[in-house]
């Protein structure tokens, strides 16, 4: 990697006035040091905001949860509350990468990592994110790039698996700048790149994320996920559900995809199909059948949409009947 | 690839080579140095003042900096630019250009990327890779390699295990799961066999020894409910 300065910031005010296009903040290092060392990002220096107060505690907030950026996903599984009451988040984080990972990989860092796209990630292939001409997936290896929103610019995947069971239960962003602090629902946090291919959310480059707002869950969740391996590996694709129930019966139901989007994408289509319905195999399966709809896929990807069909449909049944299927 | 292999390392004065040093891999190397050509001068080749307290500055680096690390209960002095991961500071800049240089080469480095488990330390209490941490950001934190895991001249019992069951093949796996064992072990001494496949699934063994690696844990965690632990 080249050669940086090192600034450890003790505050939000001083990493914010540190942070800019060339000064990268830096909080587990997972995801950030793995582009340094491959010249994907070469910044003039790097901001520790590991340090800063305040930013590394779980405290109950509103009936809910107020999660500092700086938590560990290890520090999030261990969580009573988090394991009792927000299982769809419980159920993301459990296979993240490695213990090790999980032990250094922060919330803020999961939320704001860069792609895992192997074209991005290798300085030698044209990527547009990367200022290139074109985007060396749509010809070439892509059967782990996204089957939606593929006709933008970059087909790259998310790489957040705590994303999608973020947006079912409605979470809120903290985000703090050179002129104060506010919260972006996790929807309009995350940014298709065909809004800006460069970046993959909201923040710019002098902003942090400070916190995680949970509201007060109001149902039944799960997340179900499909992947090759038992660890060191990412989801081939994974639901997260949320259920208001009444009954068998689904009054509400918010159901979002992971590891097939350039975002946590929102399936309303398969949530209006289960909306009233009494939730078993049949209504679930015809609700995974709409969260198909739409799907785009790549040369090599098309076995995502039926992932994805029984992703939706067993993160579903998981969720109302608080059994993994 | 890393950085050292692939663009030009840190200045001469910052490197193990050029130090002179003395250690089992120049010695494997075949360079012939008596122990009296190996150990340097008091002030070393960082000057009389160098190991003074740094005043921590808001920016430091892109050139070396003086830094301390607390490594299995002692500590060291190490001059590294911030870009040096912990993994690369303990085998190769813990006490260079002082009289006392020291090699940690227990802890190796397979892919560099976060991948593989090889250089598994404990950090405050926490398995974490050390190729994907900071040297500079482990100023005043508890760093346990795989040197520091036997108790004095008494191997661990996970050590002890590892021998009679055999754990290992080419053995370049096995400090990192003894690291990822131990850490196990002292937060649960008694883990069923699906936790310490979980607690182990972040070392990949090439050789494929695993079922002789969770044996091991098996028996040491066995002993150590003998030994009352
Ligand atoms: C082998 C492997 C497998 C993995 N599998 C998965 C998986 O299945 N699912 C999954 O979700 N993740 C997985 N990950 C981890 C994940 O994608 C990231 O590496 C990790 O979550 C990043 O967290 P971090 O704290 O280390 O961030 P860092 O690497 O420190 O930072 C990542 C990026 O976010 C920015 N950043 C960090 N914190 C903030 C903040 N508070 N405000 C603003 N910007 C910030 C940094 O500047 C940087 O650009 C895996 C990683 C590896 C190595
Ligand atoms: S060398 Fe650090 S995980 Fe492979
Ligand atoms: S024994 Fe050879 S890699 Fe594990």
């Amino acid at each position: 990697m080249k050669n940086f300065a090192y600034i450890n910031a003790a505050s939000e005010k001083a990493a914010i006035e540190s942070m800019s296009d060339k000064a990268l903040a830096l909080a587990g290092g997972t995801n950030l040091l793995n582009l340094l060392k491959e010249y994907v990002l070469a910044p003039e220096a790097l901001v520790n905001i590991k340090g800063i107060a305040g930013l590394n505690a779980i405290e109950s907030f509103e009936g809910g949860l107020k999660i500092g950026a700086n938590v560990t996903l290890s520090e999030l599984l261990d969580h009573a509350e988090v394991r009792g009451r927000y299982p769809a988040l419980h159920q993301a984080l459990y296979d993240i990468g490695t213990p090790q990972i999980r032990n250094m990989s922060t919330l803020g860092g999961n939320l704001c990592a860069r792609p895992h796209c192997w074209y991005y990630r290798y300085e030698y292939f044209d990527c547009k994110k990367r200022g290139g001409q074109g985007c060396a997936a749509i010809a070439g290896d892509n059967e782990f790039h996204a089957i939606f929103a593929t006709d933008g610019p970059c087909v790259m995947i998310h790489p957040s698996s705590a994303g999608p069971a973020l947006v079912v239960y409605g979470a809120k962003v903290k985000i703090a700048g050179p002129g104060g602090s506010r919260d972006a629902g996790i929807e309009e946090f995350f940014t298709l790149p065909a809004a800006a291919v460069a970046r993959e959310n909201v923040l710019k480059p002098n902003e942090l994320v400070t916190h995680v707002l949970l509201p007060p869950p109001n149902g039944k969740s799960a997340t179900y996920e499909v992947r090759h391996k038992e660890s060191h590996d990412w989801p081939l694709a994974m639901a997260s559900v949320a259920l208001t129930m009444a009954g068998e019966t689904a009054q509400e139901a918010r159901i979002c995809l992971g590891a097939v989007a350039p975002v946590p994408w929102r399936a309303a289509a398969a949530e209006a199909a289960l909306k009233g319905k009494v939730v078993n195999e049949t209504t679930a399966g015809e609700a995974a059948q709409k969260a198909a709809e739409g799907a785009k896929p790549l040369s090599g990807n098309k076995y995502k949409v039926q992932l994805v069909r029984t992703a939706v449909k067993r993160a579903i049944l998981a969720a109302a009947t608080g059994r993994r299927v | 690839m890393s950085e050292e292999s692939k663009k030009p390392p840190a200045p001469s004065s910052a490197s193990p080579e050029a130090s002179g040093r003395f250690s089992r891999r120049w010695f494997l190397q075949g360079v012939a140095l008596s122990a009296g050509t190996a150990v340097l001068p008091g002030e070393g080749l960082l000057g009389g003042s160098a190991f003074a307290a740094p005043q921590a500055p808001a920016r430091i680096g892109p050139e070396p900096v003086q830094i301390a690390l607390s490594v299995n209960g002692k500590d060291y002095q190490v001059k590294v630019e911030p870009r040096v991961t912990l993994l690369n500071a303990l085998r190769n800049y813990l006490n260079l250009g002082t009289n006392t240089p020291i090699d940690l080469t227990g802890t190796k480095r397979v892919c560099d990327r976060g991948s593989c488990g090889s250089c598994t330390v404990i950090l405050d209490g926490k398995t974490v890779y050390s190729c994907s941490v900071l040297a500079v950001e482990c100023q005043g934190k508890k760093i346990t390699t795989v040197e520091g895991v036997a108790e004095g001249n008494q191997p661990h019992p996970i050590q002890q295990a590892f021998v009679e069951c055999d754990g290992l093949m080419c053995g370049f796996c096995t400090p990192g799961f003894i690291v990822s064992s131990k850490a196990l072990l002292d937060r649960n001494p008694h883990p069923t066999p699906t936790e310490i496949r979980r607690a182990l699934n972040g070392n990949i063994c090439r050789c494929g020894t695993y079922n002789r690696v969770f044996q091991a844990v098996e028996l040491a965690s066995i002993r150590m409910k003998v030994k009352g632990g």
